[in-house]
Formats: structure tokens, sequence, C-alpha cells
């Protein structure tokens, strides 16, 4: 089954400045694999795959990321999933986030936690890629920017 | 471009934000936390009545310092007003507070829904986005239970708004996913399907989801879905690099709607019509055409979209698995991947070729990559890729390479990372097994891998080194002379202690010629590991020792000083002291004659499937062994010659006189023989099953329940098979009476002694069914030979366990132990009746008392194909009434229950519906109990 089980972006420190959970996970759950996913990916270089399977912390599921300066961005999806496609989903959403905060800094990201939410339910929804255009997606959040 | 500045619109909460920022200290931030919590408490709850905007402000820094960590136990009710706000950002930070924080709060929920519904209704496609998106992001029961119904109606509604549609579908996902009984497609079902032609990528990528969640569960309804599919990606792949304006990315028309639509169409079998058939095989060559052409820019983001499809549409072709020209074709895609500069796309390439070993038709192709596989296992830096590259290794390796596999693999076990060693251990050992030509090459990899990764040699590998040793006289020498140099190391892993003392033990006599090896330098080598051993080995190595005064009389003396030192006879171990105590008394009164007799050579174990693959079927269940469990395989005491029953040794020692098993026999043989009758599945599956440990939980032994089941709805076949023993069944049952006939074959050569078998009834099903064993088998069942047996069985009131039926005999010396449910259900003394609707339904009334109905909701295991539900009915017993129930879907039985003591009539209908769980209706005229007992063959 194609699902995210979670979006998350993280700086080096750990700090989450994106956490978008798209199955039942409790809060200890939740503070768990944050921890256990910067723990995964910070160790990781450029040589490294942007993939992560672990059988015994993800069990049947992956983490793919991309770094972006200081950001993680990760995204957490089922093993059969298609990584290159997701991966590429992650760009996608951060050249949005880009044009939208004109040359997006972590800062934005904090500061604008609420609006993060909405280009993320633009995109993504309910675990499934939702939109893919840039255009579509940029010209939405104009026209939700224009109401007050 | 649309731009925000940081915060705009909410200046306190900017500076709020800031001054968290600012804090330089834990301490100093709880402080401002707490300092904030105190002003938005008191302005909530202040006499002024707060404007939209504040209200707004203040919701979205309590959502602020929940995101921190902490946690927000007020300002609900003021984040659900603002759902019924009319501005936009009032409304957003409403339905976002609500979205993160989920709460239960059954009074809120039913504020929240009816927002929501008003939302829904309003026309306004942002404010229906918004609704549909808390919906998609909270997706609780009650939201189902009030929304489910409206979605679909909302979804394909001719005026809808593109991205609500969006909205709608991904929404109707989310509640089909949590409470898929309140999301009837039904009426739907088409409409829905069809919006895979809907001009509006952006629906088509959505709706694609849910289609494709739907065809999971119920693939037939959703069938259409392919030829749509097929088009719709032909369109796609056929379109020029800029064809899709919004939706092209970096060069590539569509990626992510590509890879949808492949993957939905592996949810279903390659299309039946050619023409569709024809346009799909088209697109795929299009896909891995592309792949050659030179790329169209040099940024990754066109290659990775771009092989993003290319994977899927592998994918799709290894699922299909009947194009070999498209098979190959992949495989060499994959092959130029394996050197590639680009990290994912190697690790990628070897994850997919993993697959495609294991077709036919690309078996071969994979092979010639064995080079470049080899060297990723040794030169890739992230251990990810090794672990592809070891699994890649393991699926298409075979006889022509295997040495060259199992020794690459070795070599790479010397320095793998601890977290995938015991899989690499298991599967050198299961492929030096597999592919053994001679076996010393397969004693000298066992021995290896002990020396390597002794820690992670599973009892299961080591015994199975033995068994076959034993069993192949033209090894012994070698395995002797190799475990003998293997001891030499200063410091040897105690399983290679293990596997000496054995080998030694029994044929050490083979290397004893030559001085080097001689008896007393063999038998100071064990002894000198003996202290550093735990008891299981040291209680090994005595045995071993008796076995050496049985061999080398000169080494009596030497042997019986070890065994009287006080350290063995007075040992505080029980075990060890008993053995020292009975070994130590056995050499010194036995003759010659009676210790060689005793202390005779291991007779060679029965023929049978490896012990470790039986190690990874048992694994795969807990219980598994339940129905055909092996007695030896319950004793304690998984060591081999260690911890077996008190004042077992010199019985089991004499035992071995009449070339009956010794516990080591028991232990080492037996105790893998639990899964009999199962075919051994490739290794390949067998592995990705136990290393997930999630896998499904089949149990190997129930193979044996399978073939109980299968017996319910009909009479005659094979009801078990191992590689020794076939058991057929005939059966024939008139009113309540029955007469099974068993038919035992012998499949060996050799004859089974002491055949016995028995019928038992567990707990109290003896009251309620009887039987007479007619003739009792012969206790001797030769080769090739065949025997019959004959119950009589009589029903006396209902029942639902089954009688057990527990066969004994002995084979080549070894205790074989099977039990086996019969297959004797209730419904075999059904007697059919032919009833007309009205007749039907007016008994149905009578019979609606509630200990006389019961109804029941499952799954149905297996496809619901008309023709085979009949027949399954009608092998139930019962008669199958045509056009009496209204709706021609349900199935209507009736029959009678021929009991001794009275005649049970049974109604029964069973509703299947779309979701492939069946209803299932019974009205009896007895009491509850016969229900449970019917449902149970159902």
């Amino acid at each position: 089954m194609n699902k995210i089980r979670f979006i998350l972006i993280q700086n080096r420190a750990g700090k989450t400045r994106l956490a978008k959970w798209y199955m039942q996970f409790d809060d200890d759950e939740k503070q768990k694999l944050i921890e256990e996913v910067h723990a995964v990916v910070t160790v990781r270089d450029a040589k490294h795959t942007n993939f992560v399977e672990s059988d015994e912390v993800f069990r049947n599921f992956k983490i793919i990321y991309r770094r972006y300066a200081g950001l993680y961005f990760c995204i957490c999806v089922d093993v059969t999933d298609n990584n290159l496609a997701y991966l590429e989903g992650i760009h996608n959403f951060v050249e949005v986030l880009n044009e939208y905060f004109h040359n997006v800094c972590e800062l934005d990201l904090v500061f604008n936690f609420y609006k993060v939410y909405t280009v993320v339910d633009e995109m993504f929804l309910a675990g499934e890629i939702r939109e893919t255009s840039q255009t579509k997606v940029l010209k939405q959040l104009l026209m939700l920017q224009s109401l007050e | 471009m649309p731009a925000v500045s940081k915060g705009d619109g909410m200046r306190g909460l900017a500076v709020f934000i800031s001054d968290i920022r600012n804090c330089k200290s834990k301490e100093a931030e709880i402080k401002r936390i707490n300092k904030e919590l105190a002003n938005i408490r008191s302005k909530f709850k202040g006499d002024k009545a707060l404007d939209g905007y504040s209200k707004k402000k203040y919701v979205c820094k309590l959502l602020f310092i929940f995101l921190l960590g902490h946690d927000i136990d007020f300002g609900h009710m003021e984040a659900v007003n603002l759902l019924s706000s009319n501005k936009y950002t009032e409304k957003q930070i409403g339905y976002l507070f609500i979205s993160v924080l989920v709460n239960s709060n059954s009074e809120l929920i039913r504020l929240i829904n009816n927002a929501i519904k008003n939302d829904l209704s309003s026309r306004n496609p942002t404010f229906m986005c918004l609704a549909l998106h808390c919906i998609a992001n909270v997706g609780s029961r009650e939201m189902a239970e009030a929304f489910a119904s409206e979605i679909p109606r909302i979804l394909v509604a001719g005026d809808t708004m593109d991205s609500v549609k969006q909205s709608a579908a991904l929404c109707l996902l989310r509640l089909y996913k949590t409470s898929p009984d309140l999301v009837l497609m039904g009426e739907w079902t088409s409409r829905v399907v069809h919006l895979l032609n809907d001009q509006h990528m952006g629906v088509v990528t959505a709706a694609i989801s849910l289609i494709t969640c739907l065809s999971q569960k119920n693939p037939d309804e959703f069938k259409t879905c392919v030829s749509l599919a097929v088009s719709r990606l032909s369109r796609i792949v056929s379109s020029a690099s800029t064809d899709l304006q919004d939706y092209t990315y970096y060069f590539v028309p569509a990626p992510w709607l590509s890879c949808k639509l492949l993957r939905l169409l592996q949810c279903y079998p390659p299309p039946e019509d050619g023409a569709v058939k024809g346009r799909l095989v088209e697109c795929l060559e299009t896909i891995l055409n592309k792949a050659q052409e030179p790329p169209k820019s040099k940024k990754v983001q066109h290659s990775n979209a771009k092989n993003a499809i290319l994977f899927e549409a592998i994918s799709l072709i290894i699922h299909y698995d009947s194009e070999p020209n498209l098979l190959v074709r992949a495989c060499n895609q994959l092959g130029q991947f394996l050197q590639h500069r680009e990290t994912n796309l190697r690790y990628l390439a070897l994850e997919s070729m993993c697959t495609l070993a294991s077709s036919e038709f690309s078996h071969e192709a994979v092979k010639t990559h064995i080079e470049t596989v080899i060297n990723a296992l040794k030169t890739e830096r992230d251990v990810s890729v090794r672990q592809r590259a070891a699994d890649l290794l393991y699926a298409m390796c075979d006889r022509s390479n295997a040495k060259q596999i199992v020794a690459e693999m070795l070599s790479y076990l010397e320095t793998a990372d601890y977290s995938i060693r015991e899989e690499m251990v298991l599967k050198v050992a299961i492929l030096a097994e597999k592919y053994a030509v001679d076996y010393s090459w397969y004693v000298d990899t066992i021995l290896n891998l002990i020396r390597i990764a002794g820690d992670y040699v599973s009892e299961e590998v080591w015994y199975r080194v033995i068994q076959i040793v034993i069993n192949r006289d033209d090894v012994q020498g070698y395995a002797a002379k190799t475990v003998f140099e293997a001891l030499q190391a200063p410091a040897c892993h105690e399983n290679m202690v293990k596997v000496g003392g054995y080998i030694l033990g029994e044929f050490g006599n083979l290397i004893a010629g030559d001085p080097r090896s001689s008896p007393l330098v063999q038998f100071n080598l064990l002894h000198s590991k003996f202290h550093l051993c735990s008891v299981p080995t040291r209680a090994l190595l005595l045995s071993a020792y008796i076995k050496f005064i049985n061999l080398f009389p000169e080494t009596k003396s030497t042997i019986q000083e070890v065994l009287r030192s006080d350290s063995q006879i007075r040992n505080s171990d029980v075990e060890l002291q008993q053995r020292a105590v009975e070994y130590l008394k056995l050499s010194s009164i036995a003759s010659t004659d009676v210790l060689a007799t005793v202390l005779e050579e291991m007779p060679p174990f029965p023929e049978r499937e490896s012990s470790i693959l039986a190690k990874l079927k048992k694994k795969k269940g807990p219980g598994a062994v339940s129905v055909s469990e092996l007695e030896e395989g319950k004793r304690e005491g998984g060591e081999l010659n260690g911890g077996s029953d008190r004042g077992a040794d010199t019985a089991a020692m004499a035992a071995s006189n009449a070339s009956t098993p010794s516990p080591q026999a028991d232990l080492l043989g037996l105790r893998s023989t639990a899964p009999v009758g199962s075919a051994a599945p490739s290794a390949g599956s067998l592995l990705v099953d136990v290393f997930s440990e999630a896998g499904p939980a089949t149990p190997s032994a129930a193979v044996n329940d399978d073939g109980f089941l299968r017996f319910v709805c009909k009479n005659n076949g094979v009801l078990f098979e191992n590689q020794l023993l076939q058991i057929g069944i005939k059966s024939e049952y008139r009113q309540n009476l029955g007469r099974m006939y068993l038919f035992y074959g012998n499949k060996t050569s050799v004859q089974f002694a002491s055949f016995t078998t028995t019928v038992s009834c567990p707990g109290d099903l003896q009251s309620h069914i009887l039987y007479m064993q007619e003739h009792f088998v012969e206790p001797l069942v030769e080769g090739g030979a065949q025997v019959q047996q004959v119950l009589n069985i009589e029903c006396l009131t209902d029942f639902c366990d089954a009688p057990l039926l527990n066969i004994k005999f002995r084979y080549g010396g070894a205790l074989q132990n099977l039990t086996l449910k019969l297959p004797v259900t209730i419904n075999k003394f059904f007697q059919p009746t032919e009833m007309a609707s009205h007749d039907f339904f007016q008994r149905w009334k009578q019979l609606s008392q509630p200990q006389q109905e019961a109804q029941k909701i499952f799954k149905a295991n297996h496809s619901m194909d008309t023709e085979v539900l009949k027949a399954k009915l009608l092998g139930l017993g019962t008669a199958l009434l045509d056009n009496v129930d209204p709706n021609p879907e349900n199935y209507v039985c009736a029959g009678v229950i021929q009991t001794k003591n009275q005649q049970v009539g049974c109604l029964l209908r069973l509703e299947p519906n779309a979701q492939a769980q069946v209803l299932s209706h019974t009205h009896t005229h007895t009491h509850t109990h016969t229900h449970t007992n019917l449902y149970s063959c159902l």
C-alpha cells in the first residue's frame, strides 16, 4: 500500500521544524521516531544512498531523505514504495517552499510554521501525493495568501 | 510569485517566537511559556469578547507551544469557534489546531463535525478543502460516520472544483483505510474509476491513490481501471517532454502519475484484452528505450524522475513475469546501473535485480553480473548497499556459481557488520548445503563459518553438518582431519569444540594412524578446551571421551583418570557428574564386546530436509507443530548430547546397541523434522519471511491442518505426505454412521518397524462420537508397501473437535511419531433437504429464537467464485436451494444433521458482499453449540 507514514523536517541539531503524521502514533512513539530518524540520517554522507531501511528501527518501512544546507527533509514510506519518486517528491516540495518563501531558510519554517502545514496539505494528503504541479500549488497558495 | 515575510499578519506571534528563540536556557524557555500561557488563559477567560484576530493569534501561540513539546489543556473551544469564522486565515488556524491536537472530547467532536458539515455544504472551494483536509488528517471513526456517505457525492459531482475533487478523493481514501465498513462505493464505483480519464492531471494523481487502494480490496469491481490506466499511461509516455506543461518535471512528463499508474497495474494480472496488452507492452518498451536515450538535462532531478518511472515499470514487468524479452531488457538496464556513479542507482539496481533473479526468464541474465556484484560487496561504502549485494548474490546462486559465491560471502563475513552477520551465516549455510556437490567442500565451508562467525552459528547449522557427516562415509575421514586441524587454533569457538568433540568421538579412528593425530593427541587436544566450555559442551565432550575408550583402548586409563578426578565425578552440575560416574563405571565393568556394541558408531540419520530450513520454518509461527508434533521435539534440553533426561545416558548408550538412536540422535535428527510433509519452499522466500519477522504467520505444520480443512467438503484424498510416509483416506457416511479407510504407504525402500496407530478423542469428544477400530495394522510395513486400516464411526451428538490419529514407527532406527487431525467434522452427518422458497422462509422464521439463531461475518479466504463456492456448499453436505432467496447473490442451504440421539435441522444463508466478507446466518433446531460447530466447518 503506498502510504507516507510521516514527513519530518529536522535541523542538524535534531530540532524538529515540521512533523506531519499520517498514521496514529502516540506521543512517545513520535518522540522515539524523531530521535531515531535524526540518529540514522545525520551519520550519513554524500557517498551513502538517500534511503535508510532498518529492520530493527523501522520494521516494514523506510526513510527517504534529502539534506538541504542544515535541514534534513525526511519522508517515511512503505518498504515497497518507489524510492526515487519520493526522493523527487521531497525536492518538488522544497522547490515550492523556496518559491513561496523567496529563498526559503530555516527561520521561515519556524516563524511561518502554520503556513508550512498548508503547503504540505496542498501537496500531500492522507499519506498520498495530492498535487505535483509547482505552478498549480503556488497559484493556489497565492490565492490563499490573498484571503484574509 | 508569492512571498511571505516573517510572521506576517500576526506580530504578537512573531514576537513570542523570537522571545522563545532568544531564551538562553530550558528554564528560561519554560518561564517564558508559562507567562504566555497565563496571559492567554486570562484573555480567554476575560469578560471582553475577543475578536477573531486575537483568538486566531492566541490559538496559534498555543499550537506553537504544543509543537515545542509542552502539554496544552485549554483553548480547544476557542479553536472550534474559529472554525465558524468567515475569514480564511482564522478558519485555517482553527482547523490546524484541531488536526494537530486531536481531542476525543465528545462534545467538541459534535461541534467540529457541525462546522465541517457547514463548510462542506458552503460551495466555497477553499472552505470545502479546509474541511476535507481536516477529515483526512484526523480520520476518526466519528468523522467517518458523519461524512463517509457525503464525500463520494462531492467527489463525482459535475460542478465540484478540481482542487476539491483532489482533496475529496484522498479524504475518502483515509476514511476507507480507517473505517472500510463505512465507505460503500457501490453506485459510485464506475464514476470513480472514470476519474482516471479526468482532464485535470492533479485530479487523476489524487484519484488514482484511492482507486489503487480500492482495487487491492475489490479487484473485480474495479478491473475496468486496467484499460483506462493503460491508455492514460500510454498518452503520458508518448507525449513530448513539454506537452504536459505544469506536470512536466525536469523534462520528464508526469513522473509521479506515471509511477502511480504503473503501481495500480501491479494490482492486476496482465490484461487479457490483446489490444490493451499490446499497448501496455509498447509503453513498457518505450520506457526502457528512453532509459537509453541521452539525458535531456544533467540535473539529478531529471534522471531521478526518469528512473523512478523506469524502476516502477521494471516492477510491473517482474510482477507479470511473462515477457522474457522485457525481463532480459530490464536486467540489462539494471546491469548498467550497477556501475553507475550514483549510489542510489546502484542500490536500487541491486534491489530490483534480486527479484529478477528468481524469474526463470531472467535468472541467467542476472548471473552474468556476478563479478560486478561481488565487487560491490567488497567496495561499497554504504553498508545497506553491501547488504543488497549480499542478498543478490544469494538470489543468483545456483550450482554453477555456488563455490565462488559462498567463498565471497565467507570472506565478506570476516568484516561484515554485526547487524547482518546472523543472516549471512544462515545464507552461507543454506547455499553450501543446497549446492554441495562434494561434501568436503561443504564441511570446509561450515567449519570456516564457525571459525569466522562462531557466535552467529546457530545450533541448527552445526547439527546439520554433523547429520551430513554421519550419513556420508566418504567425507568422514576428511571431516575428522579438518576439524582436528581447526581445533589446533589457540582460541577456537565453542561451536567448533562441539563439532570437533562429536566428530572425533565418532570418526577419530580414521585419522589416528598419523602420529600427529594419534588417539592421545586427539584426546589432549579436546581436553585442553574442556575447561573453557559451557556445561552442555562439557557434557558432549564427556560422551566423546567414552567413545574414545571404545575406539582407542590405549586411551582408557588416561580418560578414566580424567573421569575419576574430583572435578568430574564430584562436579556440582548433576548432568556432568552423572555422566562422569556412569561412563567411568561403564568403561570399567563392561567387556570390550559390550562396550563396542554400546558405543557403536551412530547409525545414519533418515534423509530429511535441512534442519536449517526447518529452523527457518519453525520461526515462522509459534504453535506450528501442534498438529504433527514429534514427541522428541518436545523435549527440553536443546543441546546435543547435553541436558538430556536424568538416567537416560546408559539407556541411551545401550540403545545405540540396538541401532536405535541415543539422545544425540534424537536431538540432532528428530528435532528438525517438525515440519514434516511440507514441501520445502524455495529458500529465498523462506528467508524473506524469517528475516523480516513480520512475515505472514503461516505455521509450517499447518500444512497438516490444511489437509484437514481440505476434507471438510470432500471425503477422499491424501491426508498427509512427507518423504517417508503417505496417508490416504477414503470415507463414506450414512445417517449417523461413517466408515473411514486409511491407507498408509511406505515411500522408502526400508521397512518400517513397530508401526502402530492410535485414534484418540481429545477432551470430551468421546461422549460425542464413538470409534471402533476394526483392523489393527501389522507392526511391519515393508518398503514400498501399503497397509490399510478401517475405522467405524458413529455420531452420538454434535461435536466440535476432531479426533486425533497418532502414528508411531521406527525408520532406520529412528522413532517417528506423528499426530494428525482426522477429518471427521459435523457436516459429514448432514442429509440434504430440498424445500421450496415458501417453506424455507416459513421455517426460517419459526427458528428465530436467540439460541436457535446465529450469525457471523467473516472474511472469505479464497476468491469468491460462484461455482467454487457452490461446489463447496454441496460438499458440505447440505442441499443448495436455488431460487429461494430473493437476492440472487445469496446462497441458501438446508440439511439435517443426523446423530444417534436426535436430528438437527439446519438452514443456512450466506450473504457475500463487496468487501469479500461473508455474512452467514444459521437457524437450527437446537442449542447454539451446533452453530459453533458448523461455523468451525465453514
